[in-house]
């Protein structure tokens, strides 16, 4: 079995570009961007400003994508950047890719224009037929299929081994992180770009969020202090994160410098009901051969009682460890959840800030992880 | 089956089949669709399920005897993805009732809020101005329809499939476009090959046929528009193809270490002796001028197998019936099989159940280890007026062969390109 080390990371949110701007905003306590009005009544972190010219060189590229997926490209480029492969056009056009997400942007005003004449229209059906026919730009189902940023990436990037998409919120972002991990340790492959993207400035997924009442529709407050009535869930953010992972050998080979070094991943999907979590976070830990690490990266949502009972059993498995929720520094980012605090564990340990970091992926309907990264 | 070897040719597990279970426009379940597909009978129809009226393309292959409330595309793929399970497990007799011993990896449809969800919940915020997603979102804030939070996120259909057969630890919900299927087995193979698992359930699978995802195809100009007859439409390698005719269904595998495999007795359907993969970074809906990602994907597929492409049977297409991709796909094959490729018969399933993209890999993989099982090859119909610009022998009725291994290939909207290599006998 191979280390599987991480030599390079691309990182935008909130919080800024990078990897020191997201260590600096790992203690400033809360998010550096927080927008009460845009989306209100709904609260979101919105993405830092970005020269998208930096990484997707051509405006055409551009356009034929929505945030979420330039977001995703452009991270993808930083990493490439970072790892020293963004000129390897031959090791790129090997490289395999995974990337974890859901689904790109409606084109809320032609929905709402639908949504208004369907209520007086006399044959709703034809009328749906005619109004998308004619009102939907057709290279925007492009921008919205979840495979595409895969695509894109490969595109703009050149990174063309191969190509897989997971799907399925916060467990997708573990999964894509253990998979890629353990088909490296196992010799399947060499080097990977793994990571995901979200954008959060869009109301359908509010709207999808808000069914089931995840969404917080208050100010920030921190995610572990977000108990009483109305104050749990989540406030989105928009964000991207991707890593570079290598075997040991392929690294070192190359001349590559390892940042840290990515342990097999655990996941599991309980049954959700009082004490799941924390039983399950438990094994997990157990499972990963964590200890006590120097610190804690929570991927915990702030929704009610899963949120609470993380806090408890992180209290037990890691007392006096600093704990710091995603949720402080970039929102809640979906899928991207994982890769971030994996990313941002990386820069940690390369930084000297910490020899051995835990991440924990408490999703917020289902599904756990705890991912591991000490010094390579 | 008699060989009980246990490792492959690069001495890693091999990886048996042990279970198979389809559902498609022409049945549920192995029988129904083998009959269907060896008698050459079209599952596609005019479309019933919505109006079609102003749409140029007004047919498809629906899956229309199973049925859900709401019928929504996640709904109807997870009905669809059970069907196919129970199918497969049933005949793979492995494991215990709702404890399915090895991890799921199911290929799933993006999911996303549909049409009659929207118009219901504009409804229900009471605006009777513009409709904007402000009043949606007032709509989803009055709790009324909390219940859809779960039908329109990605993870819940691999959630209830997981819950419903007992899989054990994280299930993966995945999407390589038209590769889908074909991926979801191939994770499958890699988990078992890495000793992570003695077993997986590998499952591809889609219900959404509904008016934007066709609108969408539409607009790309992907579809076939010749709607009169409709079962006459999907036409692969034809010279007057003009496009796919979107489809639905699911595909299901059981795969398992060989070795477990015959260490509890199960019956050997076959192997999944290879996979290949390949990108491509030339353009988001066409591919590499030069076939070199589809070439690649089919020799990576060989390669991984450990075999030659003489020993290749038969090669069960992707054959979409449209324009580009059976052009390129025979240029593909052509440069891998060399002059052999005039005599080595290859077939396209789509002719029939039409393109049921992300279950087609998996379903096509399910009519391969049939079509070895069987020693037939199923047609590909509609081949009236064959492309002289595409030198394959394709086989336009049923035809009896001795056919050990087949070579599945799956090439998909953005670029992924994933090949099978399936076989009755370790190589």
């Amino acid at each position: 079995m191979s280390s599987v080390v991480v030599t390079g990371l691309g990182l935008v949110s909130c919080a800024g570009e990078g990897l020191d701007a997201h260590l600096d905003a790992l203690t400033a306590g809360a998010p550096a961007r927080t927008d009460t009005e845009r989306f209100a009544p709904y609260t979101v972190h919105p993405v830092a400003p970005l020269a998208l010219d930096g990484q997707i060189p051509k405006k055409s590229d551009q356009r034929q994508m929505e945030p979420w997926q330039r977001l995703g490209v452009y991270a993808a480029g930083l990493a490439l950047d970072s790892a020293g492969l963004k000129q390897d056009a031959a090791l790129k056009a090997a490289m395999h890719l995974v990337v974890a997400c859901g689904g790109g942007e409606r084109d809320t005003e032609v929905d709402g224009a639908i949504l208004t004449g369907l209520r007086d229209a006399a044959d709703p059906g034809a009328y749906l037929n005619e109004r998308l026919l004619n009102d939907l730009r057709p290279t925007l189902f492009l921008a919205q299929l979840s495979n595409l940023l895969a695509g894109n990436i490969a595109i703009v990037h050149g990174v063309t081994g191969a190509s897989r998409t997971f799907m399925g919120e916060e467990a997708a972002g573990t999964d894509a992180l253990r998979i890629a991990q353990a088909r490296i340790a196992s010799g399947q492959v060499d080097c990977m770009l793994v990571g995901g993207s979200y954008s959060a400035e869009r109301p359908d997924v509010m709207v999808v969020h808000e069914m089931g009442g995840y969404l917080r529709a208050k100010p920030f407050r921190p995610v572990f202090s977000r108990n009483g009535a109305d104050e749990a869930g989540f406030i989105l953010g928009s964000g991207a994160a991707f890593l570079v992972l290598e075997s040991a050998e392929h690294a070192k080979a190359r001349g590559a410098t390892a940042l840290a070094r990515l342990m097999p991943v655990q996941s599991d999907r309980s049954r959700r009901e009082p004490g799941a979590t924390a039983a399950g976070l438990e094994a997990l830990w157990r499972a990963a051969g964590l200890g006590v690490p120097d610190r804690v990266i929570s991927g915990a949502t702030g929704v009610a009682g899963i949120t609470a009972e993380e806090g408890a059993a992180l209290a037990r498995l890691a007392p006096g460890v600093p704990v710091t929720a995603l949720g402080d520094v970039t929102g809640h980012t979906l899928e991207v959840t994982a890769p971030f605090g994996a990313a941002l564990a990386a820069g940690l340990v390369a930084r000297a800030q910490a020899r051995e970091v835990a991440i924990t992926t408490i999703g917020h309907r289902r599904g756990e992880g705890v991912i591991r990264v000490c010094a390579a | 089956m008699t060989n009980t070897s246990s490792r492959d040719a690069k001495n890693r597990p091999l990886v048996a089949v042990t279970g198979l279970g389809i559902v498609t426009s022409l049945g549920q379940g192995q029988a129904d669709n083998w009959a269907a597909l060896t008698a050459g009978r079209s599952g596609i129809h005019a479309i019933r399920r919505f109006s079609t009226e102003g749409l140029r393309t007004r047919i498809a292959g629906t899956v229309d005897f199973l049925d859900t409330d709401p019928l929504v595309a996640p709904l109807l793929s997870q009905r669809f993805a059970e069907a196919a399970a129970e199918e497969a497990i049933a005949q793979a007799g492995i494991g215990g009732l709702g404890r399915f011993p090895g991890a799921l990896f199911i290929a799933v449809p993006p999911v996303e809020m549909e049409w009659p969800q929207r118009r219901a919940m504009a409804e229900a915020s009471g605006q009777n101005g513009a409709v904007t997603y402000t009043d949606l979102q007032r709509a989803a804030a009055s709790r009324r329809f909390d219940a859809w939070h779960d039908l329109f996120i990605f993870g819940t259909v691999a959630d209830h499939i997981a819950d419903r057969f007992g899989t054990q630890g994280s299930p993966i919900s995945l999407s390589t476009a038209c590769s889908s299927g074909a991926t979801a087995i191939q994770l499958g193979v890699e988990a078992i090959r890495r000793g992570e698992v003695e077993a997986a359930l590998c499952i591809g699978t889609d219900g959404s046929v509904n008016p934007e995802s066709l609108i969408r195809f539409s607009l790309l100009s992907a579809l076939s528009t010749q709607n009169d007859p409709p079962e006459a439409a999907s036409k692969p390698f034809s010279k007057n193809r003009d496009g796919f005719v979107m489809g639905e269904g699911a595909g299901a595998l059981v795969l398992e270490n060989a070795e477990t495999a015959h260490a509890r007795g199960a019956k050997i359907l076959g192997y999944v002796l290879g996979c290949g993969e390949k990108g491509d970074g030339f353009h988001r809906t066409r591919s590499s001028p030069d076939g070199a990602p589809g070439i690649a994907a089919i020799h990576a597929a060989l390669d991984d197998a450990g075999v030659t492409p003489d020993a290749i049977d038969t090669i069960n297409a992707h054959g979409t019936s449209t324009p580009e991709n059976d052009k390129m796909e025979a240029m593909g094959c052509a440069a891998v099989f060399g002059e052999r490729i005039g005599r080595l018969p290859i077939s396209s399933n789509k002719s029939m159940i039409g393109h049921t993209l992300t279950a087609a890999g998996a379903i096509e993989a399910v009519v391969s280890l049939l079509t070895i099982a069987h020693g037939r090859i199923p047609p590909t119909i509609n081949y009236a007026v064959p492309d002289p610009a595409i030198p394959l022998d394709v086989v336009a009725a049923a035809r009896d062969a001795r056919v050990s291994r087949v070579l599945s290939n799956s090439f998909g909207f953005g670029g992924q390109n994933t090949c099978l290599v399936l076989g009755d006998e370790p190589a």
